[in-house]
């Protein structure tokens, strides 16, 4: 009748369920401490992040945008959405992942060194990504990419072999696609 | 900033108080390091009132009659104003995680939000305890906390600390107040979100150079709240319908009830009576919601989980509809999830969208108030003339009255010593009759008064239920008793918990409040000792309430009244006498050293395991090593 409950009080993240990826976008109130209260939470209650943005995206209405990528059961998820919602500093929260409407993106900045046929490949494959260069000198290419989360680790991966060093991204960006708005 | 000066639209106090304060006040402006703004100068002269005089203004708005403090440099101002307030009666506690616990007390039995008043830094961190006491245990609480001036924050000034940052995970919000023009608006937002939806504490930090500021003030339904915040309260229609429907068809229901249930409100207590009468199903309750159904009904099974009775916790485990109504499935309640009420549909009605399906899945989680969600439900189970099946309920009530039988809170009665399960049941006899609230320290003594002391109405019991804090009985005493002068007011000790706030039986001495503090004297600190003697192989580390005062002479130098009680045949009367003296007391009852408080649902076991008194020897071998690792 009921889902099995696992067997200590301590276990909450329902093992017996696979865990998977989330994205959330939290319109808060942009307020002194309003971050610390999202990744205390966070940290609180044990739950992972694997990447969060934020910035103020409506100066007028004093409203910030944080994207919070995390993991979990579906349960766990569920847990961290209510959670993010019961914050009196929360205006709106958005499972962005299962919205068939969500978009994600990503932006990259990659580093690569070398010289000869792997910096042209380098150059070849940065391409077909459609990555910018923005900087180059004889041995090195800044590359800026943007796209699905799983397109800059697909690149990355690519790169790796042709002399990656440096890698830095934004973290998740998300909006709905169509007429409609938070 | 806009000022308002319009004498019209902002009432205050006559001009001549601003005159005085002003004076008042000079000297410091001038030793504060930041200048003036020229705002704040124009304001002096016109009919603004400083942030002090805010929060004063504010919580007589309010509604606010009582407030619970300890001042210092850093709420002075605040003091100032409070020094020739009438309408504002102030009790100046012995420590500030006192002040908490008489705010949660004084608001868990009037239903009205807590106020407290602490300075900074060690104001502040003293009354965290007590702020996440209320937390965990959904107490509406308005904590006003002293702070550094504005520019000395963040340069580890004289009591400072970072209150904000400390308070931020153990309230249900929290505000810095940097500047004046907010203020109004914080102040009045803070009560109602700690009263509204599922209620908690909220902390305002108020600089002090932000106490002596001045501007305009507003009253609670000028200001525009700032935050969209908005509990549903309402549940929703169709849940409800489906609930009503699965209700009726049950076959052996339950109603598991908990403190939303109080937090509620009585009218919620009276309707859950009529649902418990609408749909003939036994009703069992946590520790935080004792009081919300009569305890002498036929229907009560009395608490459930870790202490609770055999037909409470049986009847969870084998029921098939099981109604949470304003409670958590906390682990105390629970026991192994797994193993919980495996056959039962749960209907789970809370207010906090965050507690459904947090520990236990619900198959109809209703978000509303305990209370509304109740009106909802009697009225749609009226409405389509539902109706209950008698047969199969009269075969469930057959099972539970065999549970009953078994009469789990028995105990072996004892001529010669005063077993502490007797004390309670002597104290109830003796006290039912009079107008009587109840609050506990945490341990041993708590679960036998919440087994043997039996409620009929709501807001009668006091206790620390989610946080366990000990030291919580005695200040919370002090706060019911401040709301109710003419109660009698207990507080169920233990010898080890009551010292942790014993200074505050100084308050009740102050405010000629008779509290009774009650304390089952075993000489240890016996749930520990509990533990130990059945779970670490009778190691008793550290347990023994070693050089414990003479508490009949401790209540004497305080200005009390101290008794003392050895033998079964002088308790009733010693009791009696307690209850007859209109002073503070401390009733030392001398109980049974070593005795263990049964039944019991070993950590890690089901609803179903019980352990009862007859059988406890060695919880040792009952309890697996995954059990052990449990609190």
């Amino acid at each position: 009748m009921t889902d099995a409950q696992p067997a200590s009080v301590y276990d909450l993240a329902h093992a017996d369920q696979p865990e998977s990826r989330a994205t959330f976008a939290v319109l808060v109130d942009n307020e002194p401490g309003v971050l610390h209260r999202v990744v205390g939470l966070f940290a609180a209650r044990g739950y992972n992040i694997d990447s969060l943005t934020v910035a103020e995206t409506d100066e007028k209405a004093h409203t910030s945008r944080i994207t919070i990528v995390t993991r979990g059961t579906p349960q766990v998820l569920a847990q961290i959405e209510a959670q993010l919602q019961k914050m009196v500093s929360t205006r709106h929260v958005q499972d962005v992942t299962r919205d068939p409407n969500g978009i994600e993106r990503e932006l990259a900045l990659v580093k690569v060194r070398g010289s000869g046929a792997e910096r042209v490949e380098a150059l070849r494959v940065s391409d077909i990504f459609r990555a910018k260069v923005i900087d180059t000198t004889h041995e090195s290419f800044v590359f800026e990419l943007t796209g699905a989360s799983s397109k800059i680790d697909k690149f990355v991966d690519l790169m790796r072999p042709l002399g990656l060093v440096e890698v830095s991204r934004t973290g998740v960006l998300s909006l709905q696609r169509g007429v409609e708005v938070f | 900033m806009l000022v308002r000066t319009d004498r019209s639209l902002v009432p205050g106090p006559p001009r001549a108080f601003f005159i005085a304060l002003n004076l008042v006040l000079q000297p410091t402006f001038q030793a504060q390091a930041r200048p003036m703004t020229a705002h704040q100068t124009i304001e002096a002269e016109t009919t603004t009132i400083s942030g002090a005089e805010m929060v004063v203004r504010a919580l007589i708005d309010q509604g606010v009659e009582v407030l619970f403090g300890y001042p210092g440099g850093a709420v002075l101002p605040i003091y100032d104003a409070l020094f020739s307030e009438p309408r504002l009666q102030h009790v100046l506690v012995r420590h500030e995680q006192g002040a908490t616990h008489a705010a949660e007390g004084y608001a868990r039995s009037t239903g009205k939000p807590g106020v407290v008043l602490v300075t900074s830094g060690p104001g502040a961190t003293n009354a965290v305890t007590g702020i996440v006491d209320a937390l965990m245990d959904s107490i509406p609480m308005i904590v006003i906390t002293g702070q550094v001036a504005t520019h000395l924050i963040g340069t580890d000034a004289f009591q400072e600390c970072d209150t904000i940052g400390i308070t931020r995970p153990c309230t249900k919000h929290n505000y810095l107040v940097k500047d004046i023009a907010d203020l109004p608006r914080i102040l009045h937002e803070a009560f109602h979100i700690a009263t509204s939806g599922r209620p908690g504490p909220v902390v305002i930090d108020i600089p002090k150079d932000v106490q002596f500021a001045k501007g305009a003030y507003q009253g609670p339904t000028e200001v525009k709240h700032a935050h969209n915040y908005a509990p549903r309260t309402k549940g929703d229609p169709g849940k409800i319908a489906e609930a009503v429907a699965l209700i009726a068809k049950a076959r052996k229901p339950i109603l598991y009830t908990g403190g939303g249930v109080i937090n509620a409100g009585p009218r919620a207590a009276e309707l859950l009576r009529e649902f418990a009468e609408l749909t003939g199903a036994p009703v069992t309750s946590t520790l935080m919601g004792l009081g919300a159904f009569p305890a002498s009904d036929s229907k009560w099974l009395g608490m459930l989980g870790m202490h609770g009775s055999f037909e409470a916790n049986n009847a969870m485990h084998d029921c098939d509809v099981m109604v949470a109504i304003g409670a958590r499935f906390d682990d105390r309640v629970t026991g192994r999830l797994d193993a919980f009420a495996p056959t039962s549909r749960k209907i789970h009605i809370d207010v906090d969208p965050s507690s459904i399906g947090k520990n236990v899945r619900a198959d109809i989680g209703i978000v509303g108030d305990a209370g509304q969600v109740l009106e909802d439900m009697i009225a749609a189970w009226k409405q389509r003339n539902l109706s209950v099946d008698a047969a199969a309920l009269k075969a469930w009530w057959t099972q539970i009255d065999a549970w009953r039988a078994r009469n789990s809170f028995a105990y072996r009665p004892d001529t010669k010593l005063i077993k502490p399960q007797y004390a309670i049941e002597r104290l109830y006899e003796l006290t039912k009759d009079h107008d009587t609230y109840i609050t506990t320290e945490v341990g041993q003594h708590q679960m036998w008064a919440a087994q043997f002391y039996k409620f009929e109405k709501p807001n009668r019991w006091m206790t620390s239920g989610g946080l366990g804090t000990m030291g919580y009985g005695l200040p919370a005493a002090v706060g019911v008793q401040m709301a109710h002068p003419d109660a009698l007011v207990i507080d169920i000790g233990g010898d080890a918990s009551v010292q942790m706030t014993m200074q505050e039986i100084s308050t009740a001495v102050q405010y000629d409040l008779p509290i009774k503090i009650f304390i089952l004297n075993n000489e240890w600190m016996g749930m520990v000792r509990q533990w130990q003697q059945l779970l670490h192989g009778e190691r008793y580390s550290h347990s023994y309430s070693s050089s414990l005062p003479d508490f009949v002479k401790l209540a004497e130098a305080y200005g009390g009244v101290g008794f003392r009680a050895e033998h079964p045949d002088e308790l009733d009367d010693k009791i009696r006498e307690m209850i007859s003296v209109k002073k503070p007391v401390i009733f030392d009852c001398r109980v049974t050293k070593e005795e263990n408080c049964f039944p019991m649902i070993p950590s890690g076991k089901a609803h179903n395991e019980m352990i009862m008194a007859e059988e406890a020897r060695d919880l040792g071998s009952i309890i697996d090593d995954a059990g052990k690792r449990l609190v």
